[in-house]
């Protein structure tokens, strides 16, 4: 199983991003997403979750085989650490969240509140949700804002174990996460035309898009 | 499943959670009534199954626009609708779990009520069996209101004026039982008709909200 994307065109409030972007991912390899700000990054990676429909082309892969991972991290304020992972264990069908607590430095955090947590640390549980949602392909969007340097490599070693238990991670980042083995792919050649008659079309149906 | 349930009712019972909100506005708008009204027997048992059924209906309007903003707000609802649990599953979840904290306190706490209004005796029963098989649907209809305009800003007037005429049939049947009730007459045909509106709502609002979470989601 991996994950293929041929000729894909996604769109952002109606107006395509992305054009003709092909890309292997097989189990074991990470990927890292680059570009500019605006370059549509987090639209493929929502596109790829199935949030929202691609314009054109093909992902081989379900959105049921990968985590999402966004700037939202998904917490509860009044629920613990430990409460708000075991949910979303339940929620994908597992109960250990002990050793996702421990790979992401969480342990002597398990019973605080959520909403006393520092940003960091909020995203460190983000983070541990990936653990335990027992899905093969990774999918994140700037995993690493807020993380502090340790943080940083302690979730690259997490990534790193999870490519070794048959795992893949398609990441989205803009700092170097200490990850020599991960491919680059730079978004920015597969930046769309904007179509010239933006705001005439429509009607007449070969610009229909624009009113998705 | 089981598992968004008892989060949604754990975040509702802690501390900012909105449990009870709806019963204290019941309770508030019930002692207002006489206040307004003034203190004449007749004419208050004859508003009585009126203003109680009003009284809960806003009463459940007053937290429906939590049951999707919240989620959407702290990125929950992406991470849910990636989840395994099919969307119109949590739909009728966080339905349920609205009802169960607001619609089911305010049929239990009815009747308490319904003495401050002086609501006939025989009408007591019927105020407790049609505000359980009314605000069930009521919950739904609000979940479908709030799946609608769950990404807009300041979506819970929006919410509102949509929700509130969908509201209709089951506020005209409910209060209608009960009226019928307090007269010492039969009051099972709008019961019946409560339980289907109720039994309906809870059969297709879920893929309704659920499609229209997925269109808000985008």
């Amino acid at each position: 199983m991996e994950l293929r994307v041929t000729d894909l065109t996604c769109a952002r409030g109606g107006l395509p991003l992305i054009e003709g972007l092909s890309f292997a991912l097989g189990r074991g390899e990470a990927l890292v997403l680059r570009g500019p700000n605006g370059s549509g990054k987090t639209t493929l990676l929502r596109t790829l979750a199935g949030l929202q429909p691609a314009l054109a082309g093909e992902i081989s892969c379900p959105p049921e085989q990968m985590a999402y991972a966004a700037h939202a991290d998904g917490l509860k304020s009044t629920l613990t650490v430990r409460e708000n992972l075991a949910f979303w264990a339940a929620i994908h069908g597992l109960r250990e969240v002990g050793p996702a607590l421990e790979a992401m430095n969480l342990q002597d955090l398990a019973d605080r509140q959520a909403q006393h947590l520092s940003a960091g640390q909020k995203r460190r549980l983000g983070l541990a949700r990936l653990m335990v949602t027992g899905r093969w392909l990774w999918v994140l969007d700037e995993p690493t804002v807020s993380l502090d340097a340790a943080s940083v490599a302690l979730f690259a070693g997490v990534v790193r174990a999870h490519l070794a238990t048959g795992g893949a991670a398609l990441l989205a980042t803009h700092i170097d996460l200490g990850l020599p083995e991960a491919r680059l792919l730079d978004l920015s050649p597969y930046k769309a035309a904007i179509p010239a008659d933006l705001g005439f079309g429509g009607f007449d149906g070969d610009n229909g898009g624009a009113f998705l | 499943m089981i598992a968004l349930l008892i989060r949604d009712l754990r975040l509702a019972f802690r501390a900012g959670g909105g449990f009870g909100l709806g019963l204290g506005f019941f309770l508030i708008l019930a002692v207002l009534v006489p206040l307004g009204v003034g203190p004449d027997p007749a004419t208050l048992g004859l508003i009585a199954p009126g203003i109680l059924w009003v009284g809960a209906l806003l009463a459940c309007l007053l937290s429906l626009d939590r049951i999707f903003a919240l989620d959407h707000e702290d990125g929950s609802l992406d991470l849910l609708a990636t989840s395994p649990i099919p969307l119109e599953g949590v739909v009728a979840i966080k339905a349920l779990a609205h009802w169960i904290t607001t619609g089911l306190p305010l049929a239990l706490a009815a009747p308490v009520l319904a003495i401050l209004l002086n609501l006939a005796t025989p009408g007591f029963g019927v105020l407790i069996v049609s505000l359980v098989l009314g605000t069930p649907a009521l919950s739904m209809i609000g979940a479908f209101g709030a799946a609608l305009t769950v990404g807009l800003k300041r979506g819970g007037l929006l919410m509102s004026l949509l929700v509130l005429p969908l509201y209709m049939p089951t506020l005209v049947f409910g209060a209608q039982a009960v009226t019928r009730a307090a007269q010492g007459l039969d009051a099972v045909t709008p019961l019946l008709l409560l339980a289907g509106i109720t039994a309906g709502s809870v059969a297709l609002l879920p893929f309704a909200a659920a499609f229209a979470l997925r269109i808000n989601l985008r």
